[in-house]
């Protein structure tokens, strides 16, 4: 009886180790993001908190797009937003027809930020993914 | 066999505007998108293997620029002003006005920078581009001319461009119409004429830039030497046969009449389509084989084109002959506003 419990607890043990460790596969660094028929090819993305993370943003599509990253408060001004080209920012990337941008970012706080593309339409049309921040 | 694709997507019919009021549809994208709808209204004849296409470009008042891209089954002979009362008369044709109220008819209309540019013509305030190319090139082309394009314009011109790489790009100076005198609700009719093997009427196209719920109203006339055979058939999903019937000899007549309407011939079969659908209802084109037997599959946009193109590439010579039965379609427009500031 005693062996039965601690080879159930060892069990137990390995399975809690066996989970840590896979929760704890190395997040990737560098993302790509390829936007084609108004559409980014990832929505949801996983990322480590308080590393530089570099995401290259490739448009494959013949007319503007944005890649815009934060939370909602942030969104709700951008759909408000009246700013034609974004550029200053690295969570706030313009993307000419056929264009390639790459930037880095270091997320310091775990949770979800949500990207999206505010051009008319393009929110609604599907242009929105999820950044997953892990601690 | 030659392919050709037909389409077009005209913005407004201004015509209709005098039977049947509001609820019309057809839209422009105006700043951050917005986008108003009125209804449209098309003409496509087809005769000794030239399509004749009618439209008007209606003036919605404000100013700048708007613009509209349309597929063509072809490349066009030409591209003019068309007449004063064809489409009025076509209206009238179908819906006749109770008697006893004056007729209208007969008086004046007010009513990847690879692209290639084929025609450039200007009528009244309207600039208008005949370009060649994929949709990637053509999407290109308006983005640099100042078109704001709705999400779904980069699928939707590959869609068409795999088919027939031959857009026309039609831009209304609001402006200009201001200055010549125009009126809100003036139309111009435009008449473009293109020699191709059979008519076709691209549907889906009038989707573009709306929501999957908004709806979507167009009329399209066809009139063709002979009963049509038509796909999808039968209509479903907003698609309505609301007459089909000989031509009768004073419609005839009336539309020889017109300006540069002469090619008319003695005898036909006019056909009626109306359009009411939602947006998301529009996943197919009209296909027209205007000898009776046997529309193409391929133009109905119910099967894919055997070997597509790409985005630059020519047409397959395998692929249907369609003819663009030229159509209407406000919402099919992608259009703009030129010098709007976008949002973000």
């Amino acid at each position: 009886m005693i062996i039965r419990t601690l080879v159930a607890l060892a069990l137990a043990a390995l399975a809690a180790s066996a989970c840590t460790t896979a929760s704890a596969a190395p997040l990737p660094t560098h993302v790509g993001i390829r936007i084609h028929y108004s559409h980014f090819d990832q929505t949801k993305i996983d990322v480590p908190m308080g590393v530089p993370i570099t995401f290259t943003l490739i448009n494959d599509d013949p007319i503007d797009h944005e890649w815009l990253v934060g939370d909602e408060s942030f969104h709700a001004r951008h759909r408000a937003g009246t700013e034609a080209i974004h550029g200053d920012r690295p969570n706030e990337i313009s993307l000419p027809p056929f264009s390639v941008k790459t930037t880095t970012l270091t997320f310091d706080k775990p949770g979800p930020l949500t990207f999206i593309c505010h051009f008319p339409q393009h929110e609604a049309y599907g242009m929105v993914g999820v950044v997953m921040v892990k601690p | 066999m030659r392919r050709f694709l037909a389409g077009f997507a005209a913005i407004a019919a201004a015509l209709i505007a005098t039977t049947q009021p509001a609820a019309a549809c057809a839209g422009l994208i105006g700043p951050n998108g917005a986008v108003n709808l009125l209804r449209t209204t098309t003409f496509a004849g087809y005769h000794d293997g030239v399509e004749h296409y009618v439209t008007s470009f209606q003036f919605a008042g404000g100013s700048g620029q708007f613009g509209s891209l349309i597929p063509l089954p072809g490349v066009p002979d030409k591209v003019e002003k068309g007449g004063a009362w064809t489409l009025q008369r076509l209206i009238r044709e179908t819906n006749p006005i109770p008697k006893g109220v004056p007729l209208a008819f007969g008086v004046a209309d007010s009513v990847r920078s690879a692209a290639q540019v084929l025609l450039e013509v200007r009528i009244d305030a309207l600039d208008i581009t005949v370009l060649k190319g994929g949709g990637a090139e053509v999407g290109q082309w308006a983005t640099e001319h100042g078109f704001r394009l709705p999400p779904a314009a980069p699928e939707v011109l590959d869609f068409y461009a795999n088919r027939s790489p031959i857009f026309l790009a039609a831009v209304f100076d609001a402006d200009a119409a201001k200055a010549r005198g125009q009126r809100i609700g003036d139309g111009t009719p435009v008449h473009v004429t293109i020699p191709t093997a059979n008519p076709w009427v691209p549907l889906r196209i009038l989707g573009l830039g709306k929501n999957a719920d908004d709806r979507v109203d167009a009329d399209v006339f066809l009139l063709t030497d002979q009963r049509p055979a038509l796909l999808p058939y039968p209509f479903a999903n907003g698609m309505r046969l609301d007459h089909s019937a000989v031509a009768t000899t004073s419609l005839l007549d009336d539309l020889r009449s017109d300006k540069g309407m002469d090619w008319v011939p003695q005898s036909g079969w006019l056909t009626k389509i109306s359009i009411d659908a939602s947006a998301s209802q529009l996943t197919y084109d009209l296909a027209v084989d205007a000898k009776g037997t046997s529309p193409s599959r391929v133009a109905a946009g119910l099967q894919a084109p055997a070997s597509q193109t790409g985005s630059s590439g020519q047409p397959s010579s395998d692929q249907i002959a369609l003819i663009g039965i030229g159509l209407s379609a406000l919402g099919a427009i992608f259009l703009l506003r030129k010098s709007q500031p976008v949002i973000g």
